[in-house]
């Protein structure tokens, strides 16, 4: 049991950093960055709990996770080297031209 | 007995109008072809029903159950018994002549899909009124007839003077439908039906209590005098004729303006719960006949002397009604739509071929160059003038002598001053009528154009339509009375059926007092006319003012009804529903811009509104064990 409340606990602590991260920063990579950490921390939690019932669907999830997230940073990149382009800045608060 | 040629009668046309409308668009010159067929097929469809009739009886039909609520249910069906036939016929019949002539008559006109359209879907609308079963179900026709009237009067609607006369018409026959639904609330309320079959029957008008019974005689009447054109709500009909004119002749002469006497025909069992509402009834009937027959003769646009004539000729059909002569009222409604709708074409072709030209002073001498139109219009003279053998002499003689055996006791001491005006009324009307003939197709010709006969597809129907208002009276005078007797009471019978030579020779002397002086006063001496325009100046004035009958409604009725809008849109609209209103999207706009500022443009807050959604949402819906 020790073992699993390890785990689960990096997980939980990886997942709140990166949100308390995703909430307080400004700089548009260090939020990407603060998602993948969460991401992962999810990662985590799956195979935890896979070995933990013995069977394989969580490890399978996993390698879904990682793929989509490979994907979404592949874009997630994209839309902020056009945002740099077109403001010469990836802070967010430099583009806010929606807001009210 | 139920038969679905019945349901073809009215579809015919109603498929038709969609038709014309769609194919139209592709090519005008079919449109008329398939109108003129879709009103012949429904025709025929009446002819074969009414063929069988004396065995059935009477033909109905379903079409759907329309409403049914809380022991309520009004079905939507049609009913044909001698009754509606007498008026399928002629709706059809006329219909289908009109629907021919307009080939020809609008054969220029860039919208002739429009304009057939809504002439198909007018007679579709006479249809279901003649054929209802139940008063709403006439209900129907008699909106769909005024819509139609509406849209044809205003055809030419970017004539703003056209398009506000349609406008009045649509006005003052909703005055009268406030009448209809009156009517039908009090005969619902007291005997719980609104089947005419059932409303027939005189034990289940007994049920109507004498006070009510009076409400809806005069609230029936009231319907009729919109429709019908009677005083005080007349003024409609003679502006009705900015419509093109075969739409005169078919909606404004024959059909639709009958609607108001088929009405009281339909309805005689209440009309008569309480004697006064007949004597209302021939009183208003008589000063209508009587005023628009004096307005006719200083009339000088050749389609109003035929308004204000018609006008005249429904007074004299309400006369008919008021006296209980219901037989009668229905025979001079197929007498008047054969010889004014003949009048009314005749006249089309005048206007056709003087180059749209209405005035009849800038006419005169037309005989020579529209030999064919000249004849038939004369003839349809003669038969409204009403000498015999032409129709018009039996049923307006038919009216004047059951105008004494009339049985209500409000009237019988009035016999006398009652049967000199209407036949007063004989000898306008042969005076104006002729003075119209005279103006128009006699003298020498005092216009600037070069007028020319019209084509073969408006003389032909214009012809036949002569032929029957010569021929149609004679033939039909003997059998019409007899054969109406089952739907209608059997009117006091009279002896004038068969009066004999003296009898004839007596009954057209006012028509022959009116003639002759139309010719000494038009034709032979114009120092007589200049003499008795001085006599007569002050009816004159009121003849060419039309009684003044507009001038009163706009003092009485517009000018009011004008300041109290005006007050009440400065008080009511401005400040109440406009300060309202203001005050509502003030109210609105604040809350919008409260939670606007949720949107700070901070990715941070965002995605703590995200967690703090999905929080909730966990905690809320996710199963806890």
């Amino acid at each position: 049991m020790e073992p699993v409340i390890s785990y689960i606990g990096l997980s939980a602590l990886l997942f709140t950093i990166g949100g308390i991260g995703l909430c307080l920063r400004r700089n548009a990579i260090v939020l990407f960055m603060c998602v993948e950490m969460m991401l992962n921390a999810v990662n985590l939690a799956f195979v935890t709990f896979s070995k933990l019932v013995g069977n394989l669907d969580g490890q399978v999830a996993v390698f879904f996770v990682m793929v989509i997230a490979a994907a979404e940073s592949a874009i997630g990149l994209a839309i902020i080297l056009s945002v740099f382009r077109s403001v010469a800045s990836i802070e967010t608060t430099d583009s806010a031209e929606l807001k009210w | 007995m139920n038969d679905s040629r019945l349901a073809l009668v009215v579809l015919a046309p109603l498929i038709g109008a969609v038709l014309t409308y769609i194919l139209g668009k592709s090519s005008q010159k079919i449109s008329g072809v398939i109108a003129s067929a879709a009103v012949i097929v429904s025709f025929l469809c009446v002819g074969s029903l009414w063929a069988e009739l004396p065995t059935a009886g009477s033909f109905g039909v379903t079409l759907s159950s329309w409403l049914s609520f809380g022991g309520i249910s009004l079905p939507l069906e049609l009913y044909f018994d001698k009754l509606s036939a007498v008026m399928c016929l002629v709706v059809t019949g006329i219909g289908a002549l009109i629907h021919i002539y307009s080939i020809g008559y609008m054969a220029e006109d860039e919208s002739r899909p429009r304009f057939f359209s809504y002439l198909n879907l007018f007679i579709a609308a006479m249809l279901v009124l003649v054929l209802g079963k139940s008063l709403p179900t006439i209900f129907i026709g008699w909106e769909g007839v005024g819509l139609c009237s509406y849209l044809l009067i205003g055809f030419w609607y970017t004539n703003p003077e056209f398009a506000s006369a349609g406008r009045k018409a649509f006005v003052m026959n909703r005055i009268g439908d406030v009448g209809f639904i009156v009517a039908m609330a009090v005969l619902y309320h007291s005997c719980g039906s609104l089947d005419i079959t059932v409303l027939g029957k005189p034990e289940i008008l007994a049920r109507i209590p004498a006070e009510l019974g009076f409400i809806a005689g005069i609230a029936l009447f009231v319907a009729a005098t919109g429709k019908s054109a009677q005083l005080p709500l007349f003024t409609w009909l003679p502006d009705a004729m900015a419509g093109p004119t075969p739409v005169s002749a078919l909606i404004h002469a024959a059909t639709m303006v009958t609607a108001g006497v088929y009405l009281m025909a339909r309805m005689h069992g209440v009309v008569e719960l309480d004697s006064a509402v007949p004597a209302v009834i021939l009183w208003t009937a008589l000063a209508t006949s009587a005023i628009a027959a004096i307005i006719a003769m200083s009339q000088n646009d050749i389609k109003k002397v035929l308004a204000y004539s018609t006008v005249s000729q429904l007074g004299f059909m309400f006369i008919a009604v008021g006296v209980g002569a219901y037989g009668f009222a229905l025979f001079h409604v197929v007498t008047h739509a054969f010889f004014k709708a003949c009048l009314f074409l005749s006249a089309g072709s005048v206007i056709h071929g003087c180059h749209h030209e209405q005035d009849m002073r800038r006419m005169g001498g037309l005989a020579k160059s529209m030999p064919l139109t000249c004849f038939a219009y004369g003839v349809s003279t003669i038969a409204i003038a009403g000498i015999p053998p032409f129709s018009g002499y039996f049923s307006k003689h038919g009216i004047l002598d059951a105008i004494p055996l009339t049985g209500n006791s409000y009237l019988q001491p009035w016999l006398g001053v009652i049967g000199l005006i209407a036949t007063g009324i004989t000898v306008l009307t042969a005076f104006y009528m002729f003075r119209s003939f005279i103006l128009t197709f006699m003298g020498e010709y005092r216009g600037h154009e070069h007028p020319h006969e019209a084509p073969m597809v408006m003389t032909a129907p214009v012809l036949m339509l002569a032929v029957l208002a010569v021929v149609g009276g004679a033939f039909l005078s003997p059998i019409f009375l007899p054969y109406l007797t089952g739907p209608l009471p059997k009117v006091a019978h009279h002896a004038a059926t068969h009066p004999g030579i003296l009898g004839y020779i007596l009954g057209s002397l006012p028509a022959l007092v009116g003639i002759a002086a139309a010719f000494w006063l038009f034709l032979i001496s114009p120092a007589a006319k200049e003499f008795f325009r001085k006599v007569f100046l002050p009816v004159g004035k009121l003849s060419e003012g039309k009684f003044f009958v507009d001038e009163i409604y706009e003092i009485s009725v517009l000018t009011p009804l004008q300041k109290v809008s005006n007050v009440s849109g400065r008080i009511i609209d401005q400040s109440f529903f406009l300060g309202g209103g203001e005050a509502l999207g003030k109210i609105s706009r604040a809350l919008g811009e409260l939670t606007a500022r949720v949107t700070t443009g901070q990715v941070g807050t965002y995605v703590l509104f995200m967690f703090c959604a999905a929080a909730l949402f966990v905690y809320f819906f996710l199963p806890v064990r």
